[in-house]
């Protein structure tokens, strides 16, 4: 990897490396998350960082922001070795970062934000107003205007992450990472992003960018590196590869992008629902009147930028948050508040929910397995001695079955669900919800945070379900993931359905401009 | 870091935290120029060396039994409830009324009434933060440790303006029917054998180690037990399964106030047999130790209310037989907790090194 | 109520406000960092025992006044390690804190003076004594606000003025310099603060450190000002009083004074249920009188009286997460 990192500073001529890792190990306990990494950055570039979930990406950015200690290894910037102990010291060597999770201060203003840490003096007057005119400047130079006295949690996220750069810049930052910065962007948020990344450049600025998207490496940057399981597999020139090219250095082999299913024979409607509508705990309406039909033996597929409402409609449906609207269930009206409204009822009428998030909703983690096998089906008949006492006996032999049918590694149903990797616990989380032989599944995000193997055996699983006759609503913000699992795909944007698309007659750019609001052909929304 | 095995966690954690507790209190002891050993022997020989001492051993142990579990059914619901002593004062109070209301006939109909009384009214004073908690978000802590200002403050009112005998000077109840009476372990045939003297503990002993066995059964048998402790480890996953938030805070903080009230059918039925200002003395607090010590497990608080009752008793001793202050006893007490609820943390790292010491030897060893 | 009674409910409002208020501007540094404080309580008692006890030994109440914030200052660091350092439960760090205080402050003012856990009783320099403030004299036949300014505002000790200077400082230090900045920001979203390149640990144990001081000052003038000594659990639920108090305002400085000044006026009251009887006409309750502050707390937790949004990271040991 040293070779390929000397032949870039050969082609980027002879200016000197922005950032050069040498040999950078780190280790959590005994999983390796980076391992002998080396990796250089021309300065003036925007570079690409490409892997899958648990490749190391973040841990490598982490490293360099000083977030974690390496175990062994170098830090070259602008070819000094530095070393980074801590934030401090990244951002005096010119480094800024802007996290997947904003860093920000929701009740301080823009200014606030932008100067804490980086105060001129004990007191604010100075800074504030200083900060209010370099503010001015930048927004000029790179089209990043937010009014400086806004709030932050009155922004929106497109503006917070504007909010985040700003802070880098006014640093004076060289350098600017940037984590996985459009997973909650709109494809035309993320088209400015890219366009204020350029200008950046332009300025002689270094840009890293962090993701596992291969539209925007193509789309924005210069180099690409790919990293695997902790290790860097390659970097290359953009220009030079080819989305196939990468996705085969990321996992390692040829990928399937399609799934193998028959095609489907839908039945009956199972699910069928009006004007669903939702509001938050902030009055905010987040679904604005959703209407749609699920058949048995049917998957629809829910694409959209995550934050759409897709979250929304799958805790509606579940149980888990008060809606207006009429449901039907094989006819039956399912109650959308008060009374038989909560996960307990639909769970009895017969549809089961993989939530989008394990660790918050579909697993206690520190539960053993046998516990989390009951978890929601508590009041399960099956698992109850007689009116007072739960059968734990029944409960720990069921487990032990589910986990060897689900192939859950180890097959331990003592072992708390923490102890579990998050293919693992997917899987305990899939085989609870599957085999309760639902009318109606509910999956969200069913691989996020998945090693490849589960990946395969869950697609399986959930095709095997539809083949039973069931009907399946998939949410999934990996275009790939609906387009190779859908039978039907429904777009959301804003809280509503922007068209619905048949798989085979549709590809990534419709569907992108459908995620972006931009309904392209009209009359095709018609659901 | 490598992490303990479950009987190191289980078991030594909370023995650490107690020799801790007790090395500091040993130095404190040298500091105001005492002898620890002479303390402790004195402590040793009052509470757990004769079968009149342990008459006192068992009978704060009683209490702490009652106040530790409450504390122990809150916490698995993710509620730190540290109104145990303003709930054991309503629940004197209900022990008084039900005691005052009827001529009992014979103390087992008394024992019934009273400790659903006694249930009832810490119930009904934890049922208020619950409410507050469960519905409007206002945090359990603070509302609870108001309310043991209010309870204190009901009493005080109630024992001088309405419930003190005409011509009584002190501010406290009328005095129980003998019916009411309960039967000490001196009045048991079989016990009095050992307890030849009159001692304080009596049968709610027996009520107590019911409850600590009836918790452990609610909380890992039962589907109720199931919700509160997956309410407890993850409320946002409890809402996804449908249990219902609001439903098993208030529950389980009814299930704790009704504990921390019955420690009343000990003292004030069983010992003081009347109503008195301050009757609960600090015993709904030394839950909070109790609970933490026994790692929120009602073998472990039985055991740590043994513990504590004995540090309670033997503090008594120092108080009477030496010129150590009573309060060593609270001293005691607030290590305790600081070590197993908050620096518990420190606790692990520190056994987790001396674990990766014996494991590295054993390799060496080994090769 | 004749105007002179009610000058004495004042005056003794006044006086009984404010080891509240400097109790509650010290919850009110560590909990804008972010540390739950329910401590307060055994850091004020800790402090009354300090300083009544070396007051007494060098007859010097400036430096029992030392001393009090020097034991307050020790059980601050206690629950800075606790809560920061080992990212202990802050509640309960907290409420052991109290315990471990009540305990010791007589053990050693027992082993000090052999009086049944009190300190000797204090007199000329070992206490800090009323001053009178200039014109007090001159102006008191003014009508109306002369005896305002002679019998309430005039005649305390230097920590009652100390202590409501701290108002307006607190405020300024808070909202109008670099350390309030980061200090509102490690209350709010630590990570926010880390990424910035600011510890902190650093400030969250300066803030900490800020609240013992606070603390000291408020149990020095319980033992020092407001009685002649220290005397066991002294402070008497003083802590929890002011930590009602900073909810009720809701974690800003003035409206701070302004609860602690509402608290202090309901324990001047519970002093003189002859006054309170003549003005409502009814009998009521001296317990009445004592409960009120809680009460008035948990109906402000419960909503009735505005809602009470503490700081987003409070009680949430800090651990670092990209």
């Amino acid at each position: 990897m040293a070779t390929q990192a000397q032949n870039m500073g050969r082609q980027a001529t002879a200016a000197p490396f922005a950032i050069e890792l040498k040999g950078i190990s780190k280790a959590f306990g005994p999983v390796q998350a980076n391992k002998d990494i080396n990796f250089a950055v021309p300065k003036g570039t925007i570079h690409g960082i490409i892997g899958e979930n648990g490749a190391g990406k973040s841990t490598l950015m982490s490293i360099l922001y000083g977030f974690y200690k390496a175990d062994s290894g170098q830090i070259f910037i602008n070819g000094q070795l530095t070393a980074i102990p801590d934030s401090q010291s990244a951002i005096r060597a010119g480094i800024g970062m802007v996290f997947q999770h904003f860093k920000l201060v929701q009740n301080f203003t823009v200014l606030e934000n932008i100067i804490l840490g980086a105060e001129d003096g004990a007191l604010l007057n100075t800074s504030l107003s200083k900060a209010r005119r370099v503010l001015r400047e930048l927004a000029q130079e790179y089209e990043l205007d937010v009014d400086p006295d806004a709030l932050v949690e009155d922004l929106s996220v497109g503006h917070q992450q504007r909010v985040e750069i700003l802070k880098a810049l006014y640093r004076q930052a060289d350098i600017l990472i940037l984590d996985e910065p459009t997973g909650v962007l709109t494809p035309d948020e993320a088209d400015h992003l890219f366009r204020i990344l350029k200008g950046l450049k332009d300025q002689g600025k270094t840009v890293i960018l962090i993701t596992h998207k291969l539209r925007e490496i193509m789309e924005a940057t210069d180099n690409v590196s790919v990293m695997r399981r902790g290790t860097m597999v390659a970097t290359v020139k953009t220009a030079g590869t080819s989305p196939e090219a990468l996705a085969e250095l990321m996992v390692g082999r040829k990928v399937l992008l399609e799934v193998d299913k028959g095609t489907p024979n839908p039945g009956k409607v199972v699910l069928s629902v009006e004007n669903l509508a939702v509001r938050d705990e902030h009055g905010v309406e987040r679904l604005k009147g959703i209407s749609l039909e699920i058949r048995a033996g049917e998957i629809l597929g829910i694409a959209g930028v995550a934050g759409n409402g897709q979250s929304e409609l799958l805790a509606a449906l579940g149980g888990m948050m008060r809606a207006s609207g009429r449901v039907t269930l094989n006819g039956a009206n399912l109650p959308l508040s008060g009374a038989g409204s909560d996960g307990q009822s639909r769970r009895a009428a017969g549809i089961a929910h993989v939530p989008e998030d394990r660790h918050h909703h579909g697993l206690i983690l520190d539960f053993s397995a046998w516990e989390n096998m009951a978890f929601g089906y508590h009041n399960a008949p099956q698992y109850q001695k007689n009116a007072l006492f739960m059968d734990n006996d029944a409960l720990i032999a069921d487990t032990e079955h589910k986990m060897a049918e689900y192939d859950v590694r180890p097959p331990i149903p003592s072992l708390a669900a923490k102890s579990f990797s998050g293919g693992n616990q997917q899987k305990i989380v899939v085989a609870r919800e599957m085999e309760r032989n639902p009318d109606l599944l509910l999956i969200g995000q069913p691989t996020r945070g998945v090693d490849i193997g589960a990946i395969e055996f869950i697609h399986k699983q959930i095709i095997a379900l539809r083949d039973a006759g069931k009907a399946i609503l998939l949410v999934s913000v990996e275009l790939d993931e609906i387009l190779s699992l859908s039978d039907r795909i429904a777009v959301m944007f804003d809280g509503r359905i922007m068209g619905l698309r048949d798989p085979a007659h549709t590809n990534e750019r419709e569907l992108g401009l459908l995620m972006a609001g931009v309904d392209a052909a009209p009359g095709g929304g018609a659901v | 870091m490598d992490r303990l095995p479950r009987w190191a966690d289980v078991a030594l954690v909370p023995l650490i935290s107690l020799l801790f507790a007790a090395v500091i209190s040993a130095l404190v002891l040298l500091a105001i120029g005492q002898s620890p050993v002479e303390a402790f022997k004195v402590m040793a020989t009052g509470a757990v060396g004769s079968a009149y001492g342990w008459g006192y051993t068992l009978y704060y142990a009683t209490s702490f039994i009652f106040t530790g579990l409450a504390v122990t059914v809150a916490f698995h619901a993710g509620l730190f409830n540290i109104g145990g002593e303003g709930q054991a004062q309503l629940g004197g109070l209900g022990v008084a009324l039900v005691c005052l209301s009827l001529p009992w006939p014979h103390w087992t109909l008394a024992l019934v009434a009273a400790t659903l009384g006694a249930a009832a009214f810490g119930a009904a004073w934890a049922a208020i933060p619950a409410y507050l908690q469960a519905k409007r978000g206002s945090h359990i802590v603070i509302t609870t440790i108001m309310f043991n200002y209010i309870a204190a403050a009901l009493l005080v009112y109630l024992l001088v303006d309405v419930l003190r005998p005409a011509g009584q000077m002190d501010p406290a109840s009328a005095r129980f029917p003998v019916g009411a009476k309960l039967p000490a372990l001196n009045d048991i045939p079989g016990f009095d054998l050992i307890f030849t003297k009159p001692v304080p503990a009596n049968v709610t002993l027996f009520v107590a180690l019911g409850m600590a066995v009836m918790v452990w059964a609610i909380l890992w048998r039962t589907r109720l037990g199931y919700q509160i402790r997956a309410f407890g480890k993850s409320e946002s996953a409890a809402k996804y399964a449908g249990i219902n938030p609001v439903r098993i805070t208030i529950i389980a903080m009814l299930l704790s106030g009704a504990l921390a009230g019955m420690m009343s059918i000990n003292n004030v039925m069983g010992e003081a047999e009347r109503l008195l200002q301050n009757s609960s003395e600090g015993a709904g607090f030394i839950g909070i130790a109790v609970a933490l010590m026994g790692r929120n497990h009602p073998i472990g608080v039985v055991l740590a209310a043994l513990l504590f009752g004995f540090l309670y008793q033997g503090g008594a001793e120092l108080g009477l037989w030496t010129s150590i202050p009573i309060e060593m006893r609270i001293v005691v007490q607030g290590l305790v907790i600081l070590f197993t609820g908050a620096l518990d943390v420190m606790v692990r790292m520190i056994l987790q090194r001396i674990f990766g010491m014996f494991r590295s030897f054993k390799a060496v060893g080994a090769a | 109520m004749d105007y002179a009674t009610l000058l004495q409910v004042l005056d003794t409002t006044l006086r009984l406000a404010t080891p509240l208020l400097l109790a509650c501007l010290a919850g009110l540094y560590s909990e804008r960092a972010g540390i739950f404080d329910i401590g307060l309580e055994g850091k004020m008692l800790a402090a009354a025992m300090a300083a009544g006890a070396v007051a007494a030994l060098t007859g010097s109440a400036w430096a029992g006044l030392l001393a009090g914030i020097g034991a307050s200052l020790v059980f601050a660091a206690l629950h800075g390690v606790a809560s920061i350092t080992f990212r202990g439960n802050q509640l309960i760090s907290g409420v052991a804190l109290n315990f471990l205080s009540s305990g010791i402050t007589v053990l050693v003012a027992q082993a000090l003076f052999r009086q049944g856990g009190r300190t000797p009783p204090l007199t000329g320099d070992a206490r800090f004594n009323p001053i009178t403030l200039p014109g007090a004299d001159a102006l008191r036949d003014i009508p109306v606000i002369g005896p305002l300014y002679h019998e309430v505002i005039s005649g305390h000790s230097v920590l009652v003025y100390i202590a409501f200077l701290i108002v307006p400082l607190t405020w300024w230090v808070l909202f109008r310099t670099r350390f309030g900045l980061r200090l509102r920001a490690v209350g709010e979203n630590p990570a926010a603060v880390d990424t910035a390149g600011v510890s902190v640990v650093a400030l969250r144990f300066a803030a900490v450190g800020i609240t013992g001081i606070l603390c000291g000052l408020a149990g020095a003038y319980m033992a020092t000002a407001l009685q002649a000594g220290f005397g066991r659990e002294m402070t008497a639920g003083r802590g929890y009083i002011a930590l009602a108090a900073l909810i009720f305002a809701k974690w800003r400085p003035v409206a701070a004074m302004w609860a602690c000044l509402l608290f202090g006026f309901f324990q001047a009251l519970a002093l003189r249920p002859d006054v309170v009887q003549a003005v409502v006409q009814v009998k009521v309750p001296v317990p009445f009188l004592d409960a009120l502050p809680y009460i008035l707390t948990v109906l402000v937790l419960a909503g009735f009286v505005g809602k009470a949004i503490p700081p987003r990271a409070g009680g949430e040991p800090y651990v670092k997460e990209r």
